[in-house]
């Protein structure tokens, strides 16, 4: 089954008298253990169908159903408790709790889904390990380079085993060398753990790690290989 | 929960100055309720039971036809057999004191300045008449045998001029409605730390003050000091006097008191919500910007799965955090402040309300009652004030939250 399955979807946003259609008509699926790119120019819509496909946001038409489970007609809690069972987020600003450590970051899925104080303790080292931060775990945000930042951040992504992870440009802010730090990471995650990576993206150099490029120009999809 | 505390606390230490200015906006409120309601209980206390001591007592019997405000010294107007009234009250063991006492008015004159005067006779012996003993600042105190000799306050003696052992003309109304003077000498001078009373009352001994208004062994009350102020409301029913005799408790002799302490509350009510307003809007202000600053952050929160009603609970816990504070920093200056001018006093000088005993130094007096109501109620206003930020950082959507300020 599709860990992602869109039909349809519109997204208009409206600001005063001016209507912007986002996305206008996507059909989409994502498979299991797929690492997919979005692509396309800026305002093309990648960021609204990410947030479309993550629970954040509501499609104006159409429906979004992750692992065959229809999301549109959730409320604020039950998409609360999607994204933090199902869904983990990466984006492009290294969105880290600023008082909280690398340790307490990672944490924080695992608390909000109530795992005991031994299992997160050894989830979140494993996690720590597994993104080379291990001697990082007390450090705060401030105290960590953007590489570092992104890393945990991709830590906690996966800290509660979700089955899909959204990642917004999530090498815009990082150098050359950090960009492939973070994405080698991903990559190997997605093939030892089998967890479905979607990722927007305008850097070339990241694109090259997707098996599975769709393009999205002007709110549709206009191309889409693996 | 005890990751929203930890968050709690150190996004209140990340902000360390301005945390500490909110939490001491709490606390000055607090402080100044307390400081506000120990003076005035303090006032209202002292005044009272000043009132009582010296001009009032717990309970007075006297003519049904008696009017204070004229000092009648008609015989219909006056009891008849004080000596025996007062021994039988005081022979009650709730009661301290029970004395006979005559008002006349008059007015005294040194020179060519005089000043009027509340003539008051009174049983120098008696425990009732303490306070004027004690009084005494220069000079000597009465004996019931003086028959020239009279006890005046400061003020009067100021006002007039006159020292101790100086002669001074005293002129009063008789019970026959004509006036007779005499001179007299100047005992003592006293004071009760009571300008209204010390101003205009002059004391004689009763024997002399009778003969003088020529009402004989007659008295315009009797009055009654008990044991303690909650027991007048025990003693005075169980009192039976003759049908024109009539009884009054403290409560009906202070009625302009007791009428002013309940305008005063009503007022103070008004600056009590006005402090408490104050430091509520500092509050809101300090968590509204603190949503603000922080509204990227929520969105993380809110991404990963955190309920609207955690990120509710987070904001809380700043608040009750800032509350306590607040609260424990309002009570240590408060009772400080509470504390100095209990010792120190607090000096208003002549406050000029006429028929009225207030001290001219007013002493802060703390209750538990009111410490413990008005920190539940700083308390209270606090947590409330942080309700609407709360809700609105819950309410905050996810995708508004992390586009902000990219
Ligand atoms: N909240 C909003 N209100 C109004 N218009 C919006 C809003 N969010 C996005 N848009 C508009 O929707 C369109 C798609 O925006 P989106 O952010 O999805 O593009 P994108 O492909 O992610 O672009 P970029 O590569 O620059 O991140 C754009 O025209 C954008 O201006
Ligand atoms: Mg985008």
């Amino acid at each position: 089954m599709e860990v992602v399955k869109i039909e349809n979807i519109t997204r208009v946003y409206q600001v005063g008298k001016v209507e912007t259609q986002a996305l206008r008509g996507v059909n989409l699926s994502i498979g299991n253990g797929e690492f997919t790119a979005l692509v396309g120019p800026s305002g093309s819509g990648k960021t609204t169908l990410l947030q479309m496909i993550g629970c954040l946001d509501q499609p104006t038409t159409g429906s979004v159903a992750i692992n065959g489970k229809d999301v549109t007609k959730l409320n604020r809690n039950q998409r609360a408790d999607m994204r933090r069972g199902t869904i983990g987020f990466i984006f492009q600003f290294f969105a880290l709790i600023p008082t909280l450590t690398a340790y307490e970051n990672v944490e924080m899925p695992l608390l909000l889904n109530g795992h005991p104080p031994k299992e997160r303790r050894e989830r979140v080292m494993e996690l720590l390990k597994a993104v080379d931060l291990t001697d990082r775990a007390n450090n705060r945000p401030d105290q960590l380079s953007g590489g570092q930042q992104q890393r945990v951040a991709v830590a906690r992504a996966l800290a509660s085993k979700p089955t899909l992870i959204l990642a917004d440009e999530p090498t815009a802010n990082l150098d050359t060398t950090n960009g492939h730090q973070v994405m080698d990471i991903m990559k190997k995650l997605n093939q030892e753990t089998g967890v479905t990576f979607v990722f927007a993206t305008h850097d070339p150099r990241v694109i090259s790690y997707a098996d599975r490029v769709v393009t999205l120009e002007d709110g549709l999809i206009v191309k889409d290989t693996k | 929960m005890i990751q929203i505390l930890k968050m709690a606390f150190r996004d209140l230490g990340r902000n360390r100055r301005r945390s500490f200015f909110s939490a001491l906006a709490v606390g000055g409120g607090l402080a100044l309720l307390i400081l506000m309601s120990s003076v005035i209980e303090g006032e209202m206390g002292s005044a009272l039971e000043s009132a009582i001591k010296l001009q009032t007592g717990h309970i007075q019997i006297r003519a049904a036809t008696y009017d204070e405000n004229k000092s009648s010294l008609k015989w219909e107007d006056l009891v008849a057999n004080p000596d025996e009234i007062a021994g039988q009250i005081a022979a009650l063991n709730q009661v301290k004191a029970a004395t006979p006492r005559l008002y006349a008015s008059g007015f005294l004159s040194s020179g060519t300045q005089s000043a009027s005067a509340k003539i008051t006779g009174i049983d120098p012996m008696s425990p009732a008449s303490d306070p004027y003993r004690e009084g005494v600042i220069s000079g000597n105190y009465l004996s019931p045998d003086d028959r020239d000799a009279v006890l005046i306050g400061k003020p009067m003696a100021e006002k007039l001029n006159l020292k101790v052992g100086d002669n001074v003309g005293l002129s009063l109304n008789t019970a026959d409605g004509n006036v007779q003077d005499q001179a007299f000498i100047v005992k003592g001078i006293y004071t009760t730390g009571t300008y209204g009373f010390d101003s205009g009352t002059v004391f004689l001994p009763l024997a002399k003050a009778q003969a003088m208004t020529q009402t004989e062994n007659h008295a315009s009350t009797i009055f009654v000091l008990l044991n303690d102020t909650a027991l007048t409301d025990t003693v005075a029913p169980a009192l039976s006097v003759s049908p024109n005799l009539e009884i009054k408790t403290w409560k009906d002799l202070n009625a302009l008191f007791v009428e002013y302490e309940t305008f005063a509350q009503s007022y103070i009510a008004i600056f009590y919500m006005i402090i408490l307003a104050i430091s509520a809007s500092v509050i809101i202000n300090t968590l509204i910007m603190s949503v603000y600053e922080r509204t990227r952050e929520i969105g993380i929160l809110s991404a990963i799965g955190m309920r609207g009603g955690r990120i509710m609970m987070l904001f809380l816990a700043e608040s009750s955090m800032l509350a306590i504070g607040g609260v424990i920093m309002g009570l240590i200056i408060g009772v400080l402040g509470t504390l100095y001018f209990n010792i120190n006093g607090f000096y208003i000088g002549d406050m000029g309300l006429s028929g009225m005993a207030i001290a001219d130094t007013i002493y802060a007096k703390l209750t538990v009652d009111n410490l413990i109501n008005l920190t539940i109620l700083t308390f209270v206003v606090t947590m409330l004030a942080g309700l609407y930020p709360a809700v609105m950082a819950s309410r905050m959507q996810p995708v508004e939250a992390l586009r902000a300020e990219k």
